[in-house]
């Protein structure tokens, strides 16, 4: 029983959070500033999601070329920029890490 | 040229999730089989995937549980680390404001991380969020919520099979394989296309270094910490490069 109402309310508030802007958009006008501001919204937190699993793959800062993860992203980096295929870029990424990892052992 | 009828938009929605499923699929596997470990009953853990429906809630949540921690913390905690989904409600809700309070309430209800990702960059390469297009019900009436649509709903199918085949199973793929890290892959795939100007390459490398050295701040609050900083140096650079 216990685990199905705190389950309920962890919905309630992740429910409550995803909702929160959508209806109230247009009701009255949104200033400048905040529209703005939404324009950064992705970069920021798309990187924030990325940038830990490359530099920081085993917990601690690693910005040497044996940070196989570094490498693997800067390579997919490079394959989303020339071709701009998300799928490309997966498959560049994970055959890079794939073949660094069977080098390195 | 884009076809912007529903069926085609609900399709292309679904197709621009597949590459993300490899990275959600193992993730899945694994929350089932924590689950499990920490002793919630799988009826309820089922239940916490589709009701929840946030990964790193869910795992969060899953280590208070084992932890026996009070239902009151687990809640707060669950609304901590997903702060985050405020964010990206203000920045999907400008295209959404034409839509029914039914199609809002369940577009708010698929708008995780990888849903959003994904949809905020359909938006944003195929317009304006007001659109000057006819009124409603013609030919050419801006369909792109189907888009959201098509990712959030194979989002979602792929997060209840792959919990309900861990918990089933019990076990995981392979430590060796890595297949998580194709869900940062992911995202690397999206703010390349996203980075436009010297603005939005200010805000991208200004969160990733806070995120980086903010990563072991407890509650995932390093994620809200970074998305807030790059997003007040997106504004800066902009304010100082006009």
């Amino acid at each position: 029983m216990r685990y199905w109402l705190v389950i309920l309310g962890m919905g309630l508030v992740t429910y409550a959070l995803r909702l929160s802007a959508i209806p109230l958009y247009g009701r009255g006008d949104v200033p400048p500033a905040v529209r703005r501001a939404l324009r950064f919204v992705p970069p920021a937190v798309l990187t924030a999601l990325a940038a830990p699993a490359m530099l920081r793959p085993a917990g601690g800062v690693d910005l040497s070329l044996t940070n196989l993860h570094l490498v693997a992203g800067s390579v997919a980096a490079l394959v989303a920029w020339k071709t701009r295929s998300a799928l490309l870029t997966i498959a560049a990424g994970m055959a890079m890490l794939w073949a660094l990892a069977a080098a390195a052992r | 040229m884009r076809d912007p009828s529903p069926r085609a938009e609900f399709a292309a929605g679904a197709k621009a999730e597949v590459p993300v499923l490899f990275g959600v699929l193992p993730f899945g596997l694994i929350y089932g089989a924590l689950a499990l470990q920490a002793g919630i009953p799988p009826g309820a853990a089922l239940a916490m995937s589709s009701v929840v429906l946030a990964g790193s809630a869910q795992f969060v949540g899953t280590q208070l549980f084992a932890a026996g921690a009070p239902g009151a913390l687990i809640i707060l905690t669950t609304f901590i680390v997903n702060l985050r989904h405020m964010l990206y409600s203000a920045s999907v809700a400008p295209y959404l404001s034409r839509l029914g309070l039914r199609w809002k309430m369940l577009l708010a209800y698929l708008l995780t991380d990888e849903a959003y990702a994904m949809t905020i960059t359909h938006y944003q390469q195929t317009g304006t969020p007001t659109p000057a297009l006819p009124a409603r019900g013609g030919a050419r009436e801006d369909q792109r919520h189907w888009f959201f649509l098509g990712a959030g709903a194979t989002l979602w199918t792929t997060w209840q099979v792959s919990t309900a085949i861990g918990l089933y199973v019990g076990a995981r793929i392979p430590a060796s394989w890595n297949l998580e890290f194709a869900l940062p892959l992911t995202f690397v795939a999206l703010v390349v296309p996203a980075v436009t100007d010297r603005a939005t390459a200010a805000a991208a490398v200004a969160a990733g270094i806070v995120a980086v050295l903010a990563h072991g701040l407890a509650l995932r609050l390093g994620l809200i910490l970074a998305a807030v900083t790059g997003i007040g140096v997106g504004i800066l650079t902009e304010w100082r490069t006009r």
